[in-house]
């Protein structure tokens, strides 16, 4: 009997596959959607203290071997996302807040805000390549980012997963001082600072000129990442990174992820793709002699 | 398609502040499929494809829609899709209400139909200067009819009032609609009462147009990658239809 649930820093899910933030999470209802289509978790969009409308477009360029996208952080702001979240519990997954702030005491702000709206755990924002005062901006100092960890998980009794970037040569640094800290998970990767150029109208095509890569080609580099956290780190890890099939899935798993997030894959294969990959997933697991996620977390490391 | 540059080749004024820009499309569209188009340094818009062979039908409302409206043959812009999912056209007689610029990917339906026997075509709108596509509806279907809020052209009233009419007379199979939100709203419930099926072609902001980043769900459901096409019973299921819709920032605003 193969099954597929796995448990991790306090998280509970049905499989191993999570939406990743970004992707239709912005509202509650389409939240629930993802749900109902096989999801084990939810990531919301990142949620500010304010609204802010994103950049204008294009914010997304379509490419053979995934997206560049550079939304600008669009997002009703924390204080109306109370009905969102209102919504998307109704679906009975994990709902994991998102949040970017610039600072801590906003960090805690929003992280005690979600909290009370009953997000199973907060993902702190530390990697978004776009958006300027934020994300990636903060997340590649290791002691800026132990510093809002230490005083969100000080000031608010919540599970706290930091989302990391690999836009930086620092990346084990930053996590090991977020494990010292006291975060409880690492999510690793955000997308890779890219970008696209027209050469008929003789310009980037992104309105923010650069963006974030996602999808199949940042795959290995975030195999890789999660594969050297997991030699530096105890608490668990989750990954993200272009993984749009089980084995894709598995991979990271035996890296070192206790889940795997997806993202470019809901537009490239189609929102059946939580489910599709769990069934690949049994199916592989099956042909190898595995009857657990747990068994094989990590078990790359030879 | 990724971002793909093509050239005008043809513009055409169709209306009161209503033009159409033709260019060849490499790629296999389906009717009610919309691309992403660029106009670099302004915008990047989703506009449903007016004819298959390469044309997009654009109503100028804002900054986008304005350099599009003022295109000039060789001129080139970048699109990338095709997207959606399109209408779904069932055998049997089809009745087409097109409400002002929603009448574009009404023509690529009756286009693709290519039987002016089988297709019943009603052009509505609020005046005369905004009925479009009359010939090249009259060329793909032998019953059109015409209709305007003011009177000024056709019959005096709602689209919706005369499908409502035509479908009291005429058995159709499916009913293809694309209007302002109000007019779908109206015309659903025109066809619920006379029992006949409908597809309505629905809005609302988008950003990605590839059915990632959420911004144009209503109910969950993507306009950009589950529609822009939805059943009427699918649209029946939708609180939020005619009711609000979301901003760029996602909070909810009452229509």
């Amino acid at each position: 009997m193969i099954t597929l649930d796995v448990s991790f820093a306090g998280i509970s899910m049905k499989n191993p596959t999570m939406l990743a933030s970004g992707m239709m999470g912005e509202t509650g209802s389409s939240l629930c959607r993802v749900s109902e289509m096989g999801a084990g978790g939810l990531v919301t969009k990142s949620i500010g203290l304010e609204p802010r409308y994103g950049y204008p477009n294009p914010t997304l360029v379509e490419l053979p071997y995934g997206y560049i996208n550079a939304m600008g952080l669009p997002g009703p702001g924390i204080e109306l996302f109370e009905e969102e979240m209102k919504d998307a519990l109704k679906c009975n997954v994990p709902i994991i807040g998102s949040l970017f702030a610039a600072v801590p005491d906003d960090f805690i702000e929003l992280a005690a805000k979600m909290k009370e709206y009953g997000a199973s755990a907060v993902e702190l924002n530390l990697s978004c390549p776009h958006a300027k005062g934020y994300g990636m901006e903060i997340g590649i100092d290791p002691a800026a980012v132990g510093k809002i960890i230490r005083e969100v998980k000080g000031s608010v009794d919540i599970t706290v997963i930091a989302k990391l970037t690999p836009n930086t040569h620092l990346l084990l640094d930053v996590a090991k001082e977020a494990e010292a800290a006291g975060c409880d998970c690492i999510a690793a990767i955000n997308t890779l600072k890219a970008m696209a150029i027209s050469v008929e109208a003789k310009r980037p095509v992104l309105f923010n000129k650069t963006g974030g890569l996602s999808g199949p080609a940042v795959k290995p580099i975030g195999l890789r990442c999660v594969y050297e956290l997991s030699e530096v780190l105890d608490i668990p890890i989750i990954g993200v990174g272009g993984a749009e099939t089980g084995r894709d899935v598995l991979e990271y798993i035996m890296a070192g992820a206790s889940a795997v997030q997806i993202g470019s894959a809901v537009g490239r294969r189609g929102l059946n793709v939580f489910n599709d990959i769990c069934s690949e997933m049994k199916e592989l697991m099956e042909k190898n002699d595995i009857s657990s996620i747990n068994e094989i977390v990590g078990v790359a490391h030879v | 398609m990724y971002n793909e540059v093509v050239t005008v080749k043809e513009t055409v004024a169709e209306g009161k502040d209503i033009t159409t820009v033709r260019f060849d499309l490499n790629a296999d569209v389906k009717p009610g499929q919309f691309l992403m188009v660029w106009i670099p340094g302004v915008d990047e818009i989703p506009m449903s494809v007016s004819y298959l062979s390469g044309g997009i039908t654009v109503k100028n409302i804002g900054e986008a829609t304005a350099a599009i409206s003022s295109l000039k043959p060789g001129d080139k812009i970048s699109i990338r899709g095709p997207y959606g999912n399109g209408w779904t056209i069932p055998k049997g007689r089809i009745l087409c209400v097109g409400g002002g610029v929603g009448t574009a990917p009404i023509m690529a339906a009756a286009e693709a139909v290519n039987d002016p026997d089988r297709v019943d075509i009603v052009l509505g709108a609020r005046n005369s200067g905004e009925v479009i596509f009359i010939e090249r509806a009259k060329s793909l279907s032998n019953n059109v009819k015409i209709s305007t809020d003011d009177g000024s052209l056709g019959i005096k009233g709602t689209a919706v009032a005369v499908a409502d009419a035509m479908m009291k007379e005429q058995k159709y199979d499916v009913v293809l609609g694309c209007g302002p939100e109000i007019m779908n709203k109206y015309l659903l419930k025109a066809c619920e009462e006379n029992g006949v099926p409908v597809q309505l072609s629905l809005e609302r902001i988008m950003k990605c147009g590839a059915g990632l980043c959420g911004s144009c769900v209503i109910n969950g459901l993507r306009v950009c990658a589950d529609g822009p096409v939805f059943t009427g019973d699918e649209v029946k299921k939708m609180s939020e239809f005619s009711v609000s819709k979301r901003d760029h920032a996602g909070r909810c605003v009452k229509l």
